[in-house]
């Protein structure tokens, strides 16, 4: 049975196998955090939210699919059909995709490979593509200006996303996702968050906890959620880049979207939060079996994936929406600034700093 | 050689997965729901008007201003990914040729960013 595994048909299968897995549990988690997402703004509001279908409304999302499935696809008469099709398509692949280097738990990664990061960064890049060829081929004013906002935003943020993510690889020195996790072992204190080296890094946490915070934000605008929702203001553009896609091509562009959204939370809690680590030390899961501490860890994973989504629902209930210019603003003289002066006070702390030359 | 690329396969096996399955709902509505396309349903949508001319039209050239902008932070932070990793990994004389190496690189780069700040090209009004 070993050799099965091993061979090339068992391996084909297991992989198989395993993205089939990741693919269902992302699909089964955003089925409920996207209930949850609406629940959440409606209590925010005071209202009920939706309740009618399933018990407390459980099963709206799946109503939800069967509803798109069986509407009309409309495709605008001068829009360019391939590419129209198409643009949904690009923005769910690649929204999933990204999840193939996501360290769930101990051990359970698609593709461990050894530039994780920057897979990821080169992925979320691509992510302007759908958006922009949406747009571009609905061939109507309010997709077209939606999706040049969206892409502008999109990639000014982007750029603070990336300085941050050197901070954190400063800290670790590794691009393995795995790896950075495997690196804040130990309790909340070696967290990335606190300055990753234990009692003895807690200085850079005056760095790395603003550090995470200019990332969280970062990815409220990367994914063009509330407050930064502008290539959507539909008081502006009626529902930006989305305004001639209906059915499921729309569906895709909504689960990509929400798909971007919680990869983003998954990224902080791995940059920042210890990914699969439990806050505090567990030297016990050294005499539990393997799969039993892999549960273990995808729990904590989990459930630091849910409060951050916790946080984006409560960000897009409460704060009211940027101006353009603002959010401009905000990315390139603020972020980008900050971010960069903190690149260099986190070098020079592991090249000056105590426990250099180590 | 064989090794590593083995390890991006199942990145390939994940891309083909997931456009399949998107494919798959793109066909599902294609085939289940219902066509009945009319001029009125196929016109582009202009707030109850037709439209006056094509939707590809100029556009604020300050756009493309942000995408140059991008390339060159993006490919900044593309040199900054290799330096982290390596910094820690070297003797400590080397790492700290490396540190000012690199705020060499940095300081060019944010004299080229103050410049853009003061000649307004992060302006937006």
């Amino acid at each position: 049975m070993e050799s099965f595994w091993t061979s090339p048909a068992g391996w084909t299968l297991l992989t198989v196998g395993q993205i089939l897995a990741v693919l269902i549990w992302i699909l089964l988690s955003l089925a409920f955090l996207l209930l949850a997402d609406r629940k959440i703004w409606a209590g925010v509001q005071l209202r009920k939210g939706p309740n009618v279908v399933g018990p407390f409304g459980t099963l709206q999302s799946f109503a939800d699919f069967f509803k798109f499935v069986l509407k009309e696809i409309v495709i605008p008469a001068g829009a360019d059909k391939t590419v129209f099709i198409l643009a949904p398509l690009v923005s769910f692949t690649l929204a999933f995709a990204a999840w193939a280097v996501m360290p769930l738990a101990p051990g359970w990664t698609v593709a461990n490979i050894n530039v994780g990061v920057l897979y990821l960064f080169a992925i979320s890049s691509l992510g302007v593509y759908g958006i922009i060829m949406g747009g571009w081929a609905s061939n109507s004013k309010y997709p077209f200006l939606g999706s040049l906002r969206s892409a502008a935003q999109m990639v000014s943020y982007e750029v603070s996303i990336g300085f941050v993510i050197v901070t954190v690889i400063l800290l670790t020195g590794t691009l393995n996702l795995s790896q950075i996790v495997a690196h804040q072992a130990g309790g909340f204190w070696h967290w990335n968050v606190l300055g990753g080296g234990g009692l003895a890094g807690l200085p850079m946490a005056l760095v790395m906890i603003p550090m995470s915070v200019i990332f969280f934000i970062s990815a409220l605008a990367e994914t063009n959620r509330p407050p930064f929702d502008l290539p959507e203001a539909e008081s502006e553009l009626v529902a930006g880049y989305q305004v001639e896609y209906s059915s499921t091509p729309y569906l895709l562009f909504m689960i990509g979207e929400y798909a971007n959204i919680v990869l983003m939370c998954g990224l902080i809690s791995v940059l920042f939060f210890g990914g699969w680590q439990a806050p505090f030390p567990t030297p016990f899961l050294a005499h539990w079996a393997p799969t039993a501490a892999s549960f273990f860890g995808f729990f904590w994973f989990f459930s630091k994936i849910i409060f951050f989504f916790f946080m984006f629902a409560m960000v897009k209930a409460i704060v009211p929406r940027y101006r353009y210019d603002q959010l401009m603003r905000l990315g390139w003289k603020i972020f980008l600034p900050t971010s960069l002066v903190a690149v260099v006070l986190v070098a020079a702390w592991r090249v000056f700093g105590p426990g250099a030359g180590a | 050689m064989t090794a590593l690329l083995m390890n991006y396969l199942p990145i390939v096996i994940f891309f083909a997965i997931a456009g399949a399955l998107g494919a798959a709902f793109i066909l599902a509505a294609a085939i289940v729901a219902p066509k009945a396309p009319d001029p009125e349903k196929l016109s582009a949508y202009e707030c109850g008007f037709n439209a006056f001319d094509d939707a590809r039209m100029k556009f604020d050239v300050r756009f493309y201003l942000v995408s140059i902008l991008f390339i060159i932070f993006d490919l900044e932070v593309a040199f900054l990914f290799p330096w982290a990793v390596a910094l820690m990994k070297m003797p400590h004389p080397t790492a700290v040729f490396a540190f000012w190496s690199m705020m060499g690189f940095l300081g060019v780069l944010t004299v080229g960013f103050i410049y853009e700040w003061r000649k307004g090209a992060l302006e937006w009004e």
